[in-house]
């Protein structure tokens, strides 16, 4: 049995208001934080928990906190990355939804840490229903002294501030994000310098997910050593996995990392196995970006051992025969799911959301979709894979940004694997279609 | 993208209480920052005509005193605002992979028939029009489609639940 960290109390009636929330032990890290540590503790604390970056990247989160420049009289921010886009992605508005002042708790711990005074949350403009919950969560703190001036009497103040998005994926991407924080198209900007250095109106900035954020707060309450306890190696701690696609029971599921990818896609605990009785034929294990691997290649690591969900264990094999955790976005595809359709469908995402800055990124993406969308639709050609493998390979590595990256490897993991399937699609053109 | 014709529309004056949901929007940045308010300020102008006019956007512009071509660029890269008018209800759905291998484009084709009208275009009576958007983090629910200005979300549909709530939406529009 996984513990449940973050989402132990998501099915209390009332959690979503604060005096729910409150009496089941919420805002206690706030306290513990705001009374009895300084801000260098409570980085401290974050480091030593091994808590890593819950967005995708798996960056560790207290380096980044300690990466913070601290130049004098220069305001600092925090801003949480709410734009949750990415395809198969779900974690972020589940726990706004049912459980917003998780994330609002952990906002005032991280800020209390990283010494901001003004904090924003940004979350994507289509989840207006969540921007409503959270701006109500925010009075609510408020009005009970955990926001404003003084909070608690410490003589720390600090304003949060919920802020739409207008619908871009690339708004995801951290620098894209402050951006468009700042009214502005969502253009990624070259890194270096990172947001820590020249982040939000160029100040220091850190930019997190919401589940990292939420993960603070256990992490204060229990201490770093209890959360480190839980996991595997450099994985620690609990991961919410999104689950879609053709499993029996789609839903967002806290684990604990390192637990067998068999046991999540089987059990009746998490997945519950394949819908409607089909077999599995491959999986995107975290997000659309991330390599899409078949199932036989999936359950094990390169020398045969059960394969675990960790940041290390999805990734072993490399791009041979491995993937990635990402953001936690658990795709399972069924026998019966075309994966060339499904390559140009995400193919087409990527064209569809490129911010078009990077020449590679923005043609790229187009060519490989009209190459897929040929190939689907039976006007493909035998020379088209190995074509599709160029184009993407000429986009990795080439871009001011990841998406270009993203839109890569689908393409190229796709036709790794799977290159039978799409010779397929080209000499069986006229079934292809139907 | 914005057209000639569409600088001749109408002049537009926004009322007090949209002037003061702006102005409590700017208080949220540092002194000078204004411009951090302009996609906030486009959701509320969307929400009270439906889509962006240029004489409305020029009007923000002039409210966060910046240009309006800042306000152009920014309203014309994101995907929520709509360049021209749409139906009261646009009905948006998901057509990213993890929805459509749970059958988004048969929901997107029930649409259109039902709806009588393409991708795009307004019904004649006014009332709908549709469009594909790509994933809304709700995938393990779908297929999924939304409805501004408040995006209500309706998950895990089917003929017949479009049925109602398409039903559901005219009976509204009627009262
Ligand atoms: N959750 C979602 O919806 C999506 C998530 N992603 C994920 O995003 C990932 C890529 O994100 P990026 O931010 O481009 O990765 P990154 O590796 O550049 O950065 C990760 C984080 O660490 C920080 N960082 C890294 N090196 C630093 C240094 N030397 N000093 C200070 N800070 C430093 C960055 O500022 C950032 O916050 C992908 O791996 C993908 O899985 C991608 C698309 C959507
Ligand atoms: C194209 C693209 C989209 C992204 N979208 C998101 C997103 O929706 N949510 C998110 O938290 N991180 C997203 N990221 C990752 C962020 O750039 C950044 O790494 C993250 O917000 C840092 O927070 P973390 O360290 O807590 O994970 C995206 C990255 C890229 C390249
Ligand atoms: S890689 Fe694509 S999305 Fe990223 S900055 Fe370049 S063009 Fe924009
Ligand atoms: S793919 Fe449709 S909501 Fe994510």
């Amino acid at each position: 049995m996984g513990r449940k960290l973050l989402l132990e109390h998501i099915n209390v009636p009332g959690i979503n208001t604060f005096d729910v929330y409150r009496q089941k032990g919420g805002y206690r890290s706030v306290e513990k934080a705001l009374k009895t540590l300084t801000p260098e503790e409570v980085v401290e604390e974050v480091k030593k928990s091994g808590l890593r970056g819950r967005g995708g990247a798996g960056f560790p989160t207290g380096m980044k906190w300690g990466f913070l420049a601290k130049p004098e009289g220069v305001p600092r921010y925090l801003v949480c990355n709410a734009d949750e886009s990415e395809p198969g992605t779900f974690k972020d508005r589940y726990l706004m939804t049912y459980i917003p002042h998780l994330l609002i708790e952990g906002m005032i711990v991280g800020s209390f840490a990283l010494g901001a005074k003004t904090s924003y949350i940004y979350v994507r403009g289509e989840m207006m229903p969540q921007i409503r919950i959270l701006e109500k969560a925010i009075a609510e703190a408020k009005a009970a002294g955990f926001l404003g001036k003084n909070i608690l009497g410490t003589g720390y103040d600090l304003e949060l501030y919920v802020q739409p998005g207008g619908g871009a994926y690339i708004c995801g991407e951290e620098t894209a994000l402050l951006e468009s924080l700042e009214g502005k198209r969502g253009n990624p900007r070259i890194k270096p310098p990172f947001p820590a250095i020249a982040g939000l109106y160029g100040c220091p900035t850190v930019v997190n997910n919401v589940e990292s954020i939420a993960a603070v707060v256990p992490i204060i309450n229990d201490g770093a050593e209890e959360y480190a306890k839980i996991g595997i190696g450099r994985s620690t701690g609990t991961k919410l996995i999104s689950a879609g696609g053709n499993v029996r029971k789609p839903g967002v599921y806290e684990i604990d990392l390192g637990l067998p990818v068999e046991e999540f896609l089987y059990s009746d605990e998490y997945c519950g196995g394949i819908a409607n009785g089909k077999r599995l034929k491959a999986v995107v294990a975290g997000g659309s970006s991330v390599p899409i691997l078949p199932a036989n290649l999936f359950m094990k690591t390169a020398n045969g051992e059960a394969r675990l969900m960790s940041y290390e264990s999805l990734a072993d094999g490399g791009f041979v025969s491995g993937t990635m955790m990402g953001s936690g976005g658990f795709i399972a595809y069924d026998e019966d799911q075309c994966i060339v359709r499904n390559t140009w469908n995400f193919t087409r995402f990527y064209h569809h959301e490129s911010c078009g800055q990077c020449s590679p990124c923005r043609e790229g993406t187009g060519w490989m979709e009209k190459v897929l969308h040929r190939l689907e639709y039976g006007h493909g050609k035998m020379s088209d894979m190995d074509l599709l493998v160029d184009v993407s390979k000429k986009i990795e590595g080439n871009t001011i940004c990841p998406l270009g990256d993203a839109a890569a490897w689908p393409v190229a993991s796709a036709i790794r694997h799977f290159r039978d399937e799409f010779e397929w699609h080209v000499s069986h053109a006229h079934e292809a279609t139907t | 993208m914005l057209r000639v014709e569409d600088t001749e529309q109408t002049p537009v004056n926004f009322s007090t209480e949209l002037i003061a949901q702006f102005a409590d929007i700017v208080s949220r940045y540092p002194e000078g920052r204004q411009k951090s308010g302009l996609l906030p300020i486009l959701h509320l102008v969307q929400a009270e005509y439906g889509w962006l006019s240029v004489p409305a956007m020029d009007k923000v512009a002039e409210y966060l005193n910046i240009l309006p071509i800042e306000v152009y660029e920014v309203a014309t890269f994101y995907t929520m605002y709509f360049m021209r008018p749409q139906g009261k209800y646009v009905l948006e759905v998901c057509r990213t992979g993890p929805c459509e291998i749970v059958g988004a484009g048969k929901i997107m084709d029930y649409i259109e028939n039902k709806l009588g009208v393409k991708e795009g275009e307004i019904t004649p009576d006014g009332l709908f029009s549709w469009r594909g958007v790509e994933c809304l983090a709700a995938c393990g629910f779908g297929p999924v489609l939304q409805i501004g200005p408040e995006y209500t979300f309706y998950e895990n549909l089917t003929p017949e639940s479009v049925d109602k709530l398409i039903g559901d939406l005219k009976a509204k529009a009627s009262n």
